[in-house]
């Protein structure tokens, strides 16, 4: 049989793609440019028992996954940049909570309120640095409609594995593009489920690390009673000051990302083999960037293209060593530098970055590209 | 065809300029195999204030989902026609409304008028219509759909009471514009 495709939205796509991940529960409050997400979910859901709720504001919304994350659903909010802000408390609770959780946030112009109809890619420091106090965080950037509904699949996939909140983030061109998906069957895509405890009530503690740095997790209304808190817990769950295991905890929480960061990290080289000038892009940027390498090929310039999917964990290593084999690195973004950083960082002066910058709620266009590919090569 | 086709649907916002830019997208990778992306741009309100919708039609990958040189352009305001039409490529096809757009932007490009709202409302029986119109004109001006098609993605978008009302909005649409650049 013919697989079912579709002329479709981003948001649409990322949406479907939590259904088919198993999502049973939305908590949010609909902000441009990612309400098509909460439109959809709140017309699927109640048709396959799941819940949908439109909370008091944004903090109450990210209250409400982590609520119904602990009842073992999985749980999805979507947002934009001033609701990224006010989620981030309670973003920082997921995160010592180790709750699974995936957060669609769809990146307009800021900071504040700032431009609300217009694409960034302003917020992906945000997904890393917006909550207080050290965390891991997990944010992937997806490029097309197709890859929105694959990444938010993926999404849910290592928020159950990882016990954590992990972040989907389309810039606005993204999320309300319309292009033409093709639905994986049940099944064609792995969906992770969470691990259950091995041990019955009376045995269990939510932060056994004797089973490994990420602990199975009880749902609330199955026999387990549990203790959840936002402040450093012991094993039980209930509050501790105990400085070693504090350190030792605080350790654990960052190491189930760092320790696998080959299992999360994902990438795209188009045209790279041969390539003495690389633009490191992701998003929509990215797709101006493919056309302005392929120009540039014409040209009979080495241009080509690392496409960054997972843009935390950030791909370190691959930065590094494409920074060790090429002459320049061009990095084209929307917004005044921050992909630009970490290229640098990772690049470690073996190779100069050049940025592009563009703020005004315009795209990067190729031309724009193409350009610093012929003035820097 | 294996280069871009980049059309552009501008207006003012509350036009259905949109939607008419993902029917004639859903014309092209649906129904007729090819690749398309429609992307849009609006100010922040719901009515009013220029807006647009763009569609990338290939038979190849498409990676920048905007437009670069555009090859048909349709103006239903005359703010859109003076905003959207600087990068309309010599050669091209501009639709306008006749009633509406009174200084035709200057440029090498064929431009084609009709009353597309007006037709709308007294031809047609319907203002609400006048995107379908207007969607109509574009797919004979541009032939990167076939009328075929076009008509099939108009008619899967709308509601079962509107469906003889959308076709004949479509149909004068696609006549007029014929007639307007013989």
């Amino acid at each position: 049989m013919a697989k079912k495709v579709a002329f479709l939205q981003g948001n649409e796509a990322a949406a479907q793609g939590a259904l088919y991940a198993g999502c049973t529960f939305f908590g949010g409050y609909p902000i441009t440019p990612s309400t098509e997400v909460a439109e959809v979910m709140s017309n699927e859901l109640p048709k396959i028992g799941g819940k949908f709720i439109q909370m008091e504001d944004e903090i109450g919304a990210m209250a409400s996954v982590i609520g119904a994350s602990l009842t073992g659903a999985k749980v999805l909010t979507a947002t934009s940049g001033p609701g990224l802000s006010l989620k981030q408390e309670l973003i920082g609770y997921a995160c010592i909570a180790e709750t699974p959780c995936v957060i669609v946030n769809v990146m307009r112009g800021g900071p504040s309120t700032g431009m609300p109809t217009g694409p960034s890619q302003s917020d992906v420091m945000c997904a890393k640095w917006g909550t207080h106090g050290d965390h891991a965080a997990i944010c992937l950037t997806p490029a097309s409609v197709q890859e929105l509904f694959e990444e938010t699949v993926r999404a849910f996939n290592l928020a159950e594995k990882y016990r954590m909140p992990v972040m989907v983030m389309p810039d606005e061109i993204v999320a309300h593009m319309r292009e033409r998906i093709v639905f994986p069957e049940p099944g064609e895509l792995e969906v992770v489920n969470r691990t259950a405890p091995s041990v019955g009530p009376a045995e269990y503690k939510p932060y056994d690390t004797s089973f490994g740095d990420v602990p199975p997790l009880a749902a609330f209304g199955s026999g387990y009673k549990f203790h959840v808190t936002g402040l450093n817990k012991g094993q039980d769950g209930f509050p501790t000051t105990k400085a070693a295991w504090v350190q030792a905890e605080e350790e654990r929480q960052i190491r189930k990302v760092d320790a696998n960061v080959d299992d999360i990290v994902q990438f795209e080289e188009y045209e790279l083999a041969d390539a003495e000038v690389a633009v490191v892009a992701f998003g929509s940027t990215s797709r101006s960037a493919r056309f302005a390498v392929n120009e540039a090929r014409k040209q009979g310039i080495k241009a080509g293209l690392f496409r960054i999917k997972t843009f935390w964990p950030f791909p370190d290593k691959q930065i590094a060593a494409l920074a060790g084999k090429v002459k320049r690195i061009i990095t084209p973004e929307m917004n005044l530098g921050m992909c630009t950083g970490e290229v640098k960082r990772c690049a470690e002066g073996k190779t100069e970055v050049v940025g592009i910058f563009r703020v005004d709620g315009e795209p990067i266009n190729p031309g724009q590209i193409l350009e610093k590919i012929k003035e820097v090569k | 065809m294996s280069q871009r086709y980049e059309i552009r649907f501008s207006g003012a916002g509350g036009q259905g300029l949109i939607l008419a830019g993902v029917i004639m997208a859903e014309a092209a990778s649906i129904y007729d195999g090819k690749q398309a992306v429609q992307s849009q741009s609006y100010g922040p309100e719901a009515r009013g204030g220029a807006s647009k919708s763009e569609v990338i039609v290939s038979d190849d990958f498409i990676d920048y989902p905007k437009a670069t040189v555009v090859d048909a352009l349709l103006a239903l305001t005359q703010e859109a026609a003076d905003k959207y039409s600087h990068d309309l490529k010599e050669g091209g096809v501009l639709l306008i409304d006749s009633d509406l757009v009174k200084n035709v932007p200057p440029g090498n490009f064929k431009t084609v008028a009709f009353p597309i709202i007006n037709t709308a409302k007294n031809e047609v029986g319907r203002e609400i219509v006048a995107n379908i119109v207007a969607l109509g004109a574009m797919v004979a001006l541009t032939g990167v759909v076939t009328k075929e098609s076009a008509e099939k993605a108009v008619l899967a978008r709308v509601p079962e009471a509107f469906l003889e009302l959308n076709k004949k909005a479509f149909n004068m649409g696609f006549d007029k514009a014929t007639a307007a650049q013989a």
